[in-house]
């Protein structure tokens, strides 16, 4: 059994098994390393990507069920995007293996909530834990990106 | 290679459930069971029934009945943004936006929280409170049987052989109800329950509560409904129930066990003090 899919925007065929993690599929199969392993288990984010626009932990998803699925990982994230951006203008980001999450499910906020508050934020980000500091500039980062702050 | 079955419809999941039910293993959101393929990689099934292509599962109807309709395939995201859930059994949107974190909810589906079985799941005890109904089909038909007969035991349900889960019905509540739900849990997003509670609490012209509803989460083997307790409650004011007498009650109820999320002694108190928090001040939290 093969799966075809996009992965960020390029027709991809994975001859995985199917019960394989999207998560190894994408490191190991396509050699985009940018999607992180933390927990493993759902309950970090480092791994988060977008599956047909919505937020998912690739380490939860098997790739049996992307039949004709549209994958979108932080290699698909420009880096001249608004979102990269202002996570580098707040420096956002300390060792880094959060961030690809943090971005990507800044990403799938933003698409849904163009003009999110910081509660908008904290919840949108919730599933995504930064083990080095605080969540502060994350967030900083996020409403910026939304041009929700005032720029002085 | 794993065996990997993805029907499109219904029937033909049902089919090859009823031709070899203990070959497969139902992934829905695969939340859960694909943690436990990567913890437990030599419990993997021979094969796998991969439901998330039965868009018959799928999607939220309200029925001219006033009863409404969740597909076990509905994903928590769609629970907690639907209209008439945050409306009528605002609960379930409060349960299904706290399980895990968007992540999860974009992906895990009611039906599946329930079939894991879990005692710390986040919305069995709405649907206990509420007196959800849950579908069942096989491929000899289709049964219904009230959520609170289906957790067997710890991580056991009534499910039978070529048997899953394809909805749950829930009844419209009585008007005038205080409904209550609160987890608690070391913080908001992704936590495993602690002590959850969902309440619903019906009182009658004169004030007294009339068929109230306690379902709790992580305070016994299964999801569990506090039926001594809600008995006793029966034909009384809220207000004149004494805290010591909650607790007392709920002993009937309720054995918490100590683990490494919380003691036992905690999940007793906190339990009679969630009970007391629903009677005199229902709200969502």
């Amino acid at each position: 059994m093969a799966v075809e899919m996009t992965i960020n925007g390029l027709p991809c065929r994975s001859t995985a098994d199917p019960a394989c993690r999207l998560l190894d599929v994408l490191r190991e199969e396509f050699g985009l390393p940018g999607t992180k392993e933390g927990c493993g288990e759902g309950e970090c984010g480092a791994c988060a990507v977008l599956v047909d626009g919505q937020l998912a932990n690739s380490c939860l998803v098997p790739v049996g069920q992307l039949e004709g699925a549209a994958v979108t990982t932080i290699e698909g994230i420009p880096a001249n995007s608004p979102v990269a951006q202002a996570f580098l203008a707040c420096g956002a980001t300390q060792c880094g293996i959060c961030t690809p999450g943090m971005v990507m499910a800044t990403v799938a906020l933003l698409q849904d909530n163009p003009r999110c508050t910081r509660e908008d934020v904290r919840r949108g980000l919730s599933g995504n834990l930064c083990r080095c500091t605080g969540y502060a500039r994350i967030y900083e980062a996020v409403l910026q990106a939304a041009g929700d702050l005032p720029h002085d | 290679m794993t065996e990997w079955r993805r029907p499109r419809h219904l029937r033909e999941a049902l089919e090859l459930l009823g031709e070899s039910p203990d070959r497969y293993r139902i992934v829905a959101g695969g939340t859960d069971v694909m943690v436990e393929r990567h913890l437990h990689p030599e419990n993997a099934p021979a094969g796998w029934l991969d439901i998330s292509g039965l868009s018959e599962l799928r999607g939220i109807a309200r029925l001219e009945t006033g009863e409404l309709r969740v597909g076990a395939m509905t994903p928590l995201s769609a629970v907690r943004e639907d209209a008439a859930v945050r409306e009528s059994w605002p609960l379930l949107a409060a349960s299904a936006a706290v399980t895990g974190a968007p992540a999860i909810q974009n992906r895990a589906t009611l039906g599946g929280n329930i079939c894991n079985a879990s005692p710390a799941a986040d919305n069995p005890p709405v649907l206990l409170a509420y007196g959800a109904e849950i579908e069942i089909a096989s491929a000899g038909g289709v049964r219904r049987i009230p959520y609170s007969a289906f957790h067997a035991g710890y991580r056991r349900t009534v499910l039978g052989q070529g048997e899953m889960v394809t909805g749950l019905w829930l009844k419209p509540v009585p008007r005038g109800s205080r409904q209550y739900f609160r987890k608690v849990g070391t913080r908001a997003a992704q936590a495993i329950t602690k002590v959850g509670l969902a309440a619903v609490v019906p009182f009658g012209p004169d004030g007294t509560v009339r068929g109230a509803r306690f379902g709790f989460s992580s305070v016994a083997e299964t999801p569990c409904l506090a039926r001594t307790t809600a008995a006793a409650l029966e034909g009384r004011s809220p207000l004149a129930v004494p805290s010591g007498e909650i607790g007392a009650l709920l002993e009937q109820d309720i054995a918490p066990i100590s683990d490494l999320r919380s003691t036992g002694a905690y999940r007793r108190q906190v339990a009679a003090r969630l009970v007391r928090e629903a009677l005199q001040a229902g709200h969502f939290q």
